[in-house]
């Protein structure tokens, strides 16, 4: 299966999916709500099987208010990668965790609620995984301020 | 009486600043250096001079711990991160005395490229630990940290570290000269040695 192939079959899945972008990997924007069950058909589904989540971070669109999150996915079957691409509010960063379906994403989820403040729900053990338990605030959002930062 | 005690006095300083020489010597030409590399530089500069092709066994440092009680040279390869500091400070507390620290690598000595706007990154460890001597560059070059290495051992010799003397308040900054290549240096090692 070519690429056009794979973006007619993930169409067909699911209507709702909107492909963004098709070079050089295949970008797939889903709203909030069908997440979940958009991610669960990528994994169950014979002819795609993304039994690999190899990466998951978010994007802080201070603007936009909006973050933006990224899970890369890989099928180690057929060796196809993918990009999906979820937008949630700033003000109320909630998603719904992956950790059912690859339970890599513990770690990766509690990395990015280290960073970025994203609390997934459902989550098992969302602690914070690199900085201290005693850390105020996410440093890699646009606006985090610090004693400690030096500003040029 | 009181010209007797004294003279003997004298005899035991002489005899004491002797041993001391002795020591000095012994101790600047077997340096055990403890392996703590944190980032890029202990990859591009520890390890490869480590390694056969530039041998840091030529300079009679040869020997790499992995436990800090057998070591006496503290080399910090890379960025020292808010995390990392209190484990750093606990391995040099553990270190037995005398003990000397090279630093090398801008991020450092003084934060590097993240000095500005980083939210962990220690802007210098001289705030954390006393240290012996800097080695700059962004990795040095193997070269530069035997360079390095050269420097420790004459102030080792000549008695003049921070914790030990007045003389020096702040660490010697030994940058690697432009036209000395690593021939120059093992000369002048042998020189040192056939000095004493």
């Amino acid at each position: 299966m070519n690429k056009l192939e794979l973006i007619k079959k993930i169409n067909k899945l699911f209507s709702e999916a909107l492909i963004i972008e098709k070079n050089p990997i295949i970008k797939i924007k889903i709203s909030k709500t069908k997440f979940i069950s958009f991610m669960n058909i990528l994994k169950t589904n014979k002819d795609l099987s993304f039994d690999m989540l190899y990466d998951h971070t978010a994007i802080d669109w201070i603007y936009k208010n909006e973050f933006e999150l990224i899970y890369n996915l890989y099928s180690t079957t057929y060796g196809y990668h993918i990009i999906v691409s979820v937008n949630i509010s700033r003000s109320d960063p909630r998603i719904i965790t992956v950790s059912n379906i690859w339970s890599i994403s513990e770690w990766q989820e509690r990395e990015t609620y280290d960073l970025f403040g994203i609390l997934y729900e459902d989550h098992k053990d969302l602690r914070r995984l690199f900085l201290n338990d005693d850390w105020n605030g996410y440093p890699l959002r646009k606006d985090y301020k610090d004693n400690f930062m030096l500003e040029r | 009486m009181e010209i007797k005690q004294k003279t003997t006095v004298l005899k035991d300083l002489m005899f004491m600043t002797k041993i001391d020489n002795i020591l000095n010597w012994a101790r600047s030409n077997s340096l055990w250096p403890l392996a703590f590399g944190t980032s890029c530089c202990a990859i591009e500069m520890l390890m490869s001079s480590v390694s056969s092709h530039h041998d840091i066994s030529r300079f009679g440092s040869e020997v790499i711990r992995t436990s800090p009680r057998q070591a006496d040279l503290l080399i910090v390869a890379g960025t020292i991160v808010k995390k990392m500091a209190p484990r750093m400070q606990l391995l040099f507390e553990q270190m037995a005395e005398p003990k000397y620290v090279i630093v090398t690598g801008s991020c450092a000595i003084s934060g590097g490229p993240f000095t500005y706007h980083s939210y962990t990154t220690l802007r210098g460890i001289e705030k954390i630990i006393p240290v012996d001597v800097y080695v700059p560059g962004c990795p040095p070059r193997p070269e530069a940290l035997f360079w390095g290495i050269l420097t420790l051992q004459k102030m080792i010799k000549q008695n003049s570290l921070i914790k030990w003397s007045k003389k020096n308040k702040k660490p010697i900054f030994s940058a690697l000269p432009v036209d000395i290549n690593i021939n120059d240096i093992n000369k002048e090692m042998r020189q040192l040695l056939e000095n004493d």
